[in-house]
């Protein structure tokens, strides 16, 4: 009995953290849910993986009620993007059977260091988090230009998008990955639309919030029915997250894109690192 | 001038889908909760090497209350909500008149549709 509640309290409270970080940074939260799981709490890898895609759809679910009330995301870039994030997932999870990761994991861990490296330019450039106000024939076409309200800035800042195309490809990228790694990758998707696709990083955040849910719903349900999902684990870390993402959309608003770039570039090191390294067999 | 009528559409395409997400995820969050009440004073209801994970135990297992059985099928309705939402979205573009993203959102869809059916066949 006295087990039963401090493993409830362990979870929710693990979950109410991960909820947060992840509706902040636009990222699915399972860098914090599956060490938890794997290395403090003993569980089996298949479950942590499990628990972590629902994670990821509670965050985004949480904050992406938030984010539409306050127009923080951009619908039509999601539902653009997410046709290459879906057949890339779908893609990936065939995959998965006859492929081995390795150098997917190489692949993938390399270029989030390369990302992790622009962004720290940026953040120490000078003209860094300017808005792109480009005249692209085909966001202009797709009508993916948009703006958002700044709670910090105090103002509304209308944006454009930049080359579609490598977003586009970055995307299918994010759903293989997603897939064939089971993997949140709200990490790529956010570098997608702020590095390559030039959007501001608050909206980029929000999106890929909203575009993370949709994307792990197919796969999740691989995972419900072939028994990787424990309602003991991944029901108490759901309401957790609920709450806490709800919370986290709250404070996001509130930060300078400076302070998010800040906390992201350490998160996008520690996954690049970890992933380079699985690649190589090493498990941090 | 235009282009402030087109930002009231979308925020009303907005506010449509945030409603009815919030629904599903309450809705959702709801199960979960009276699932782990059960749990916490009742025990699972399952003897641990017979959790269900298939429709038909899940459900009879909701019917008689069985605390496991619960939170599963709380999880599963979280699972649906992403979908609700690429389906209310449909309808928002189809309302504000944006054939482009009407057929832009059905396509995807149909791949997340094609996605569940591989994965269900699949497991």
């Amino acid at each position: 009995m006295e087990n039963v509640a401090n493993q409830l309290i362990l979870l929710l409270v693990v979950g109410l953290l991960a909820g947060i970080f992840g509706a902040i940074l636009g990222i699915g939260g399972g860098i914090i849910i599956t060490p938890v799981l794997t290395v403090m709490m003993g569980l089996d890898i298949k479950y942590a993986i499990g628990a972590s895609i629902i994670s990821v759809i509670a965050t985004s679910s949480g904050a992406t009620i938030a984010y539409l009330r306050d127009e923080m995301l951009n619908l039509r870039v999601a539902m653009f993007l997410e046709i290459a994030t879906t057949i890339g997932a779908i893609i990936g999870a065939i995959m998965t059977s006859f492929f081995h990761p390795t150098i997917l994991f190489v692949l993938f861990g390399s270029f989030l260091l390369f990302s992790c490296w622009n962004m720290w330019r940026k953040l120490r450039g000078t003209g860094s988090d300017e808005v792109s106000t480009k005249n692209d024939a085909l966001a202009n076409k797709l009508k993916l230009n948009g703006s958002y309200h700044d709670q910090v800035l105090n103002k509304d800042v209308d944006y454009s998008v930049e080359n579609v195309p490598g977003g586009f490809a970055m995307m299918f990228g994010a759903g293989l990955a997603s897939g064939l790694l089971g993997i949140g990758s709200g990490v790529f998707k956010v570098t997608a639309m702020d590095t390559i696709m030039k959007m501001p990083l608050k909206p980029s955040s929000a999106t890929s919030n909203l575009m993370m849910g949709v994307t792990a719903a197919a796969s999740a349900m691989v995972y419900f029915f072939n028994g990787s999902i424990r309602a003991d684990i991944a029901g108490p870390l759901a309401l957790g997250i609920l709450f806490g993402a709800t919370i986290g959309s709250r404070v996001m608003q509130r930060l300078h894109p400076r302070v998010i770039r800040m906390i992201f570039i350490p998160v996008l090191l520690y996954m690049g690192l970890q992933m380079v390294l699985k690649g190589f067999g090493v498990n941090i | 001038m235009g282009n402030s009528v087109k930002k009231d559409e979308m925020k009303n395409v907005e506010i449509m889908i945030g409603r009815v997400l919030q629904i599903g995820v309450y809705i959702s969050a709801f199960v979960i909760i009276v699932g782990i009440l059960l749990w916490v004073f009742k025990g699972t209801g399952y003897n641990s090497d017979l959790l269900p994970k298939d429709f038909g135990t899940i459900w009879s297992g909701v019917l008689g209350l069985r605390a496991y059985a619960v939170v599963m099928f709380g999880i599963f309705l979280l699972i649906l909500t992403p979908v609700l939402r690429v389906i209310v979205s449909i309808y928002a573009f189809a309302k504000e008149n944006d054939r482009m993203y009407v057929w832009i959102t059905t396509l995807v869809l149909v791949i997340l549709i094609f996605g569940m059916v591989i994965g269900y066949a699949g497991k």
